[in-house]
């Protein structure tokens, strides 16, 4: 166990290095005008010039990089380019609001795309199953940003001018301001990433529980006389959670690194808005450490993910 | 997101993990007395089910619309980029909604919204076909490789699958578009790019088994060579699976355009794209509600249409799962 991850982690690391340096040679790659832009129209070569070597933008890319793993290998990840503010300073702000978002919603979803697919498969070809079959087809097709604006739309608009003010029409709450602001803030976020989220695991979770609720060791656990409660929760879910296991565990880390969808729709300030703010202003230091962040999180959720397997699966030795 | 429809790569690699043996699944269709084909068969169940062939004719409306675009310009007189501030703009300079001239209402800037719709089916169908394309065509020689090699070149082409599988899409797409700037080529690339991984796990695990099959060993005791016995021998025994994939894969690929395009990633304006509409009206739904219901509709049409047919391609290719939705 302990030899799997430090050997996981090490891997891990490799990744990150790899995409560190992919993402950097990118930038370096294409034509940087940031100092021109933040010199101003009228600017003489002279002040851009002085401003790329304060951004230090005049050095050879490969001292660029190394002076950038040293400092974020100590936790320093430079300075936004416009504001001077530290990278760490915008991602410590913007963290909390994407962690909220994502694991509010993934409780949800996790809860309603389980328990459907249980429903579904204990009873195939029902009229509950073809119902939630359809209606996780239905949230399946649908595009986050849309389900969004349509819950803005009628469970803000139409219900804030039918008089009942339940929803805000975006923004951010933080915690210590009370639980119930948040809530307020995050619910409708929170439906919209599970709903389109859940789908995807109503639909895994029955085909897995189709195929374990046909093997032998379910027919011995019924005829042992378990009650069908406890065959189909402890004996059948247990090894059908395998690849909903998996989904969570990647689907999580994306969004860990930002909900960028979500959190543009409700202006959530969160990582997904940061990188595309920093898109927009060609603020390159906030997306390397966005794309860092976002990749660490997948690669750690990977880790997890692998634990769990053999928790859950005893067949499955980690070495 | 993760560009991998309903997880079924997920899926793949549990069972993977869990059966490692690999049991032999059974491709053939049995032997039938009139020898026909499991092409045949899939068909003729394909064609028995309502509902794929419902999605099936919604598609073939969808995929008429685009080629047909220029039609709605001329039955309304309305190109789509034309901005009418004049008539297609309430004196407040609001969108106008659906009247007798412009059928679904216009947008911010006094464009015809249907005729808009019609043109951005092309985008959508285009990226929709092209990125899967691609996808499956660097997929499934990847998996192909990976499952016929195996050793070190499997644990490469794994490893780098699952770098793939992980690699955080949007992200990425927003550090790529930062440099390249948006444009139709790069939404097409990168979407494509970031689809492959998914099917390449699946051919990889169809080839695993499959090599080890007598018609493999037959082929290599004739002397045939590796890149034959991959390419003839085993990729006509992948294509069913594969076929199935690509086309739940089409519509993941157009939410995914449709997203960069809504983020400002994907087509610049003023194209005609559901995601740019969708985004423009995202301002105005206080206002002008049909600016946004309509192209969103649009989108959700589409990809509701290629799911449900995607379903049905899946249950008649493989009877063994019970169709549900029929």
């Amino acid at each position: 166990m302990l030899r799997f991850l430090i050997r996981r982690t090490a891997l891990g690391a490799i990744v990150l290095w790899l995409i560190s340096m992919l993402v950097f040679t990118l930038f370096f790659v294409a034509p940087s005008n940031v100092a021109r832009t933040l010199a101003g129209r009228q600017a003489t070569p002279e002040t851009v010039a002085l401003i790329q070597h304060r951004l230090g933008l005049d050095l050879p890319i490969w001292q660029q990089y190394v002076g950038f793993v040293g400092r974020a290998l100590r936790g320093d990840l430079g300075f936004d380019y416009y504001h001077q503010v530290p990278v760490t300073t915008i991602i410590g702000e913007a963290m909390p609001i994407t962690i909220s978002l994502v694991l509010g919603a993934a409780v949800l979803w996790l809860a309603l795309g389980v328990f459907n697919g249980v429903m579904s498969a204990i009873r195939p070809r029902s009229f509950l199953d073809r119902s939630l079959t359809a209606f996780a087809l239905f949230f399946y097709s649908m595009p986050s940003f849309l389900l969004g604006l349509l819950l803005l739309y009628f469970l803000y608009f139409q219900l804030t001018l039918a008089g009942i003010r339940i929803f805000p029409p975006g923004g951010y709450a933080p915690l210590r301001d009370g639980v119930g602001p948040w809530v307020q803030h995050l619910i409708l976020p929170w439906v919209t990433l599970a709903l389109v989220s859940a789908a995807i695991y109503t639909r895994l979770t029955r085909a897995s529980m189709l195929d374990v609720l046909g093997e032998d060791y379910i027919r011995t656990a019924r005829s042992k006389g378990i009650a069908e409660r406890r065959v189909i929760v402890r004996h059948g879910l247990r090894s059908a959670l395998t690849p909903v296991v998996t989904q969570f565990g990647i689907d999580v880390g994306v969004l860990l690194g930002g909900a960028v969808v979500t959190e543009t729709v409700f202006s959530l300030p969160g990582l997904g808005k940061a990188s595309l703010d920093a898109l927009t202003q060609q603020n390159q230091p906030v997306i390397i450490a966005t794309v860092l962040l976002g990749s660490a999180a997948v690669v750690v959720a990977n880790i997890i993910v692998d634990v769990v397997y053999a928790v859950l699966d005893p067949r499955v030795r980690l070495n | 997101m993760s560009l991998d429809p309903t997880g079924l790569a997920a899926a793949a690699e549990a069972a993977e993990a869990v059966d490692a043996t690999g049991a032999i699944p059974d491709t053939a269709g049995g032997t039938a007395i009139e020898g026909r084909s499991p092409w045949l068969l899939a068909w003729q169940r394909l064609r028995r089910d309502r509902v794929a062939m419902i999605s099936l004719a919604a598609i073939v409306l969808i995929m008429l619309m685009a080629i047909f675009a220029p039609l709605a310009t001329t039955l309304t007189g309305h190109p789509p980029n034309e901005q009418y501030r004049d008539i297609g703009l309430t004196p407040d300079g609001l969108p106008k909604g659906p009247t007798s001239q412009f059928w679904l209402g216009t947008d911010d800037l006094g464009r015809d919204i249907l005729v808009r719709i019609a043109y951005g089916a092309r985008v959508s169908l285009l990226v929709g076909v092209v990125s899967t394309g691609i996808a499956v065509a660097i997929g499934v020689v990847i998996g192909l490789a990976a499952g016929f090699f195996g050793g070190i070149v499997d644990t490469v082409l794994a490893r780098l699958v699952d770098v793939a599988l992980t690699v955080p899409f949007l992200l990425v797409a927003i550090a790529l578009v930062s440099i390249t700037g948006p444009s139709l080529t790069i939404t097409i690339l990168v979407i494509g790019f970031f689809s492959w991984a998914s099917v390449a796990r699946i051919v990889r695990g169809q080839v695993l088994s499959l090599r080890e099959r007598e018609f493999v060993e037959a082929a290599r005791s004739l002397g045939a060579s590796d890149s034959r016995i991959m390419f003839v021998d085993i990729l006509p025994n992948v294509l069913a699976p594969v076929i199935v994939y690509s086309t739940l894969l089409i519509p993941v690929v157009i939410v995914a355009e449709a997203t960069l395009t809504f983020l400002g990633l994907g087509l610049p304006p003023p194209t005609a794209d559901w995601g740019g509409m969708i985004s423009d009206g995202q301002d105005y739904y206080t206002t002008a509600w049909w600016f946004l219901i309509f192209p969103g509709a649009a989108l959700l049409l589409t990809t509701l249409a290629f799911n449900l047919f995607g379903d049905g391609v899946r249950d008649a290719f493989d009877p063994r799962s019970d169709q549900i939705l029929t």
